[in-house]
């Protein structure tokens, strides 16, 4: 298999390390060479935070380069719009339908209409946030969900029992099963 | 055997652990806090000694003195903080160490968390001749982590391991001996008198430095024979070869793979002091060569002048082609491969989301807004705003937008001073508590000596911050989570002749307009502490309050 490339893109704080570590893991566990990425500091100040992630064969550099993601996963819709720069005509966007504003004059819809024009077919906008508040009252799973989503779907080489395993090494206990609960419910919709 | 998925970061702890370390102190920064918070983290169950400084050059000499004593020791610190050492750091060069000691040095190309400037920190092993250690990635960054005790223990000499924020903050899975670690420091060392080995005092201090000079001859020739530097791939190519160290082997061997070239490299994993003879063997051959180097070309250098020595015919590839400003990336190297090898580049398409910067901000919550907005609002037209190191330098983005310079740890005061000497304008300048406690207090007591009316705005949030929440005098605990005294900043800037001071909680608007009008009219230095828990910080105590109940 040729390395697969994944950019996690979000905004300080969502929790994009947690999410690149079940990935990272899960990869391991299904017998991949594994580097990441991330950066901490300054930028987890709310800012633009995005994680590089690689598995394959054998993989050396840890970075992602420009044009060369096979899979956006967007914990936010700007930030995900933001991660075009890393796509190519093949990179699939799996985007949660959230917005976290941080400009007065741009409207979610124009950043929707932008990131639609962008990416095109590629897109997948999923009501990741809202589908999680309501159905486990959590919206902090929403980036597992996206995750279950992306491996239910195929959209990432990746088997649910690899990704189920790395949940369970790596959520603490306290929140172990409402994890994997987001995780499986994204098996059930479409 | 074990194997794990480790940060470079957790990669050090685990080696130094292996290799017995048993006294850890340092500053933390960005991107290497994980360091000194992983030793801090296992200390007590470890039964090893570790502590948060108040500055790096403080960390530093207590890790000479525990290294004195017989304790092996790491120093751990980012860029900037070999700066702050390097006063002692180059003395250390001179009397050599007793135990093992390694100094990690974090670097950050590209600025990603890093004001100040795009510090490449090998230039210090040459300024201080202290040999350095540059691992790739998390398996080198433990490995290379115990061979540096190695080198240190055997030559008696500090060794500097060099990192990136690439390396510091990349993940992969690493195998690791996990051994059962006792490294039992209950103070167990004894620092016996040698006045010969450990005072610089001259005349000693040129015997010293001949020493010195011979120590680094034998390091050379280890040099030549150490595993720390390989040679991978073959001679199949247009006679060109190539010389990496870092991160930036990585890149190279990344952009070999896709371009499926196999070219000989170079790995130096030795930069300091360089192993000669082995690399002009390998160049020998060539008749090309590049040297690919993130940052600063000190290695191209090197090479051009070996070249120049031995009068060999060959052409040196190295900043025409690999940029010095920001950090490398494969394509970076691919496009300098093809350039060299007269390959067409395929220059991937890029589609630019062209959105405003997303910058970052203050939590919400945060004291300093409220801040800010007082100082903005109640300081007269024309002040200027001094920044510092810390979440406050975030005064210098929108909304806030207060900030006429920032640069280095304190300095927004000395700056400040500087300006009220050679002018009549006012002048605010804005620090946090762990930045007063690591380089503001002198800075403070030259402007009451010197006799400068500099208003300086201490935000006392109760902790260090910005680089993920570490103790700091102010707080009554240390790095170990023991109680410890509680240093108040008000008795400081008193005891350092403030006449001036006043606290004051942020949220008192009418209390800051009142004292900032004020205490801008003085003819002395005035201090305002603006003393309010870091918002994060309450929320997490707020939270574990509610776990413990
Ligand atoms: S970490 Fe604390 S001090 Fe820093 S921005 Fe957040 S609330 Fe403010």
């Amino acid at each position: 298999m040729k390395t697969f490339n994944i950019i996690i893109a979000g905004v300080g704080g969502q929790g994009l390390i947690t999410l690149n570590n079940i990935i990272a893991k899960a990869a391991l566990n299904g017998g991949y060479d594994v580097k990441t990425s991330e950066l901490h500091g300054l930028s987890q100040r709310a800012g633009s935070v995005e994680t590089h992630l690689r598995f394959g064969k054998k993989v050396y550099s840890p970075l992602v380069v420009a044009g060369k993601a096979d899979l956006v996963l967007g914990l936010e819709i700007t930030e995900g719009m933001r991660a075009v720069r890393f796509s190519n005509p093949k990179t699939i966007f799996v985007v949660n339908d959230n917005y976290i504003s941080f400009l007065e004059n741009i409207s979610k819809k124009e950043i929707e209409k932008k990131i639609k024009s962008s990416v095109g077919k590629n897109l997948r906008l999923v009501l990741a946030s809202e589908i999680c508040e309501k159905e486990l009252g959590e919206e902090v799973v929403s980036s597992v969900y996206l995750l279950g989503y992306c491996v239910f779907k195929k959209l990432i080489p990746l088997k649910p029992d690899s990704v189920l395993k790395a949940i369970k090494e790596i959520i603490s206990k306290k929140y172990l099963e409402l994890n994997k609960k987001a995780f499986n419910l994204a098996n059930s919709h479409d | 055997m074990k194997k794990e998925i480790l940060l470079g970061n957790e990669a050090i702890v685990q080696g130094a652990l292996e290799a017995g370390v048993s006294f850890v102190s340092g500053y933390p920064g960005c991107p290497s806090a994980e360091i000194g918070q992983g030793f801090l983290d296992v200390a007590k169950e470890k039964g090893i000694y570790a502590e948060w400084s108040v500055n790096e050059k403080v960390a530093l000499e207590t890790a000479i003195g525990a290294s004195f004593s017989g304790l092996k020791s790491l120093v751990n610190m980012k860029s900037f903080g070999i700066n702050v050492c390097s006063d002692s750091l180059f003395p250390l060069a001179y009397t050599g160490t007793k135990a093992g000691m390694v100094i990690v040095v974090a670097d950050d190309p590209s600025c990603w968390s890093s004001a100040q400037s795009e510090q490449d920190s090998r230039g210090y092993a040459y300024l201080s001749r202290i040999p350095m250690v540059e691992p790739a990635d998390p398996q080198e960054a433990y490995e290379f982590t115990k061979l540096a005790y190695e080198i240190s223990e055997k030559f008696n000499t500090p060794v500097i391991l060099r990192i990136t924020t690439r390396v510091a903050h990349q993940r992969m899975p690493v195998q690791f001996e996990g051994v059962k670690i006792e490294n039992e420091f209950l103070k167990k060392g004894e620092f016996v008198k040698d006045y010969k080995r450990f005072s610089t005092m001259p005349p000693r201090v040129l015997e010293m430095k001949k020493e010195l000079l011979e120590k680094i001859e034998k390091i050379k020739q280890f040099a030549e024979k150490s595993k720390l530097n390989k040679i991978v791939g073959c001679r199949t190519y247009h006679n060109l070869g190539i010389i990496s160290s870092g991160v930036a082997y990585l890149h190279v061997k990344e952009a070999l793979e896709e371009m499926n070239l196999d070219l000989p490299v170079f790995k130096l994993g030795l930069f300091y002091p360089l192993p000669e003879k082995k690399i002009n063997g390998f160049l020998k051959p060539l008749k090309k060569v590049l040297v690919a180097e993130e940052v600063d070309p000190y290695i191209e250098k090197e090479v051009m002048a070996t070249v120049q020595k031995s009068n060999l015919k060959l052409e040196i590839f190295g900043r025409e082609l690999v940029s010095e400003i920001g950090e490398l990336n494969q394509e970076k190297i691919k496009f300098a491969l093809s350039k060299i090898l007269r390959i067409k580049y395929k220059k991937p398409i890029i589609i630019n989301s062209d959105l405003p910067r997303r910058h970052p901000q203050l939590c919400s919550g945060c004291p300093y807004w409220p801040a800010f907005s007082a100082i903005k609002k109640f300081s007269p037209e024309g002040t200027i705003f001094g920044g510092d190191i810390g979440c406050n330098m975030l005064s210098g983005v929108s909304p806030h937008n207060i900030q006429d310079y920032l640069f280095s740890m304190g300095s927004s005061v000395s700056i400040g001073h500087g300006i009220i000497k050679s002018t009549s304008q006012k002048v605010v300048a804005i620090m946090g508590d762990g930045t007063f406690f690591h380089a503001g207090i002198p800075a403070l007591i030259n402007s009451v000596y010197n006799k400068s009316n500099i208003l300086l705005f201490i935000l006392d949030n109760r902790i260090t911050a910005m680089t993920g929440h570490q103790e700091n005098p102010g707080m009554g605990k240390n790095g170990m989570k023991e109680d410890s005294p509680m240093l108040k900043i008000e008795e400081i800037v008193a005891a350092c002749g403030v006449k001036n001071i006043k606290v004051i909680s942020p949220d008192n608007l009418k209390e800051l307009d009142e004292t900032i009008k004020d205490f801008l009219n003085k003819e002395e230095t005035s201090v305002i502490i603006s003393r309010k828990i870091c918002a994060l910080l309450e929320k997490r105590q707020l939270k574990q309050q509610n776990e413990n109940i």
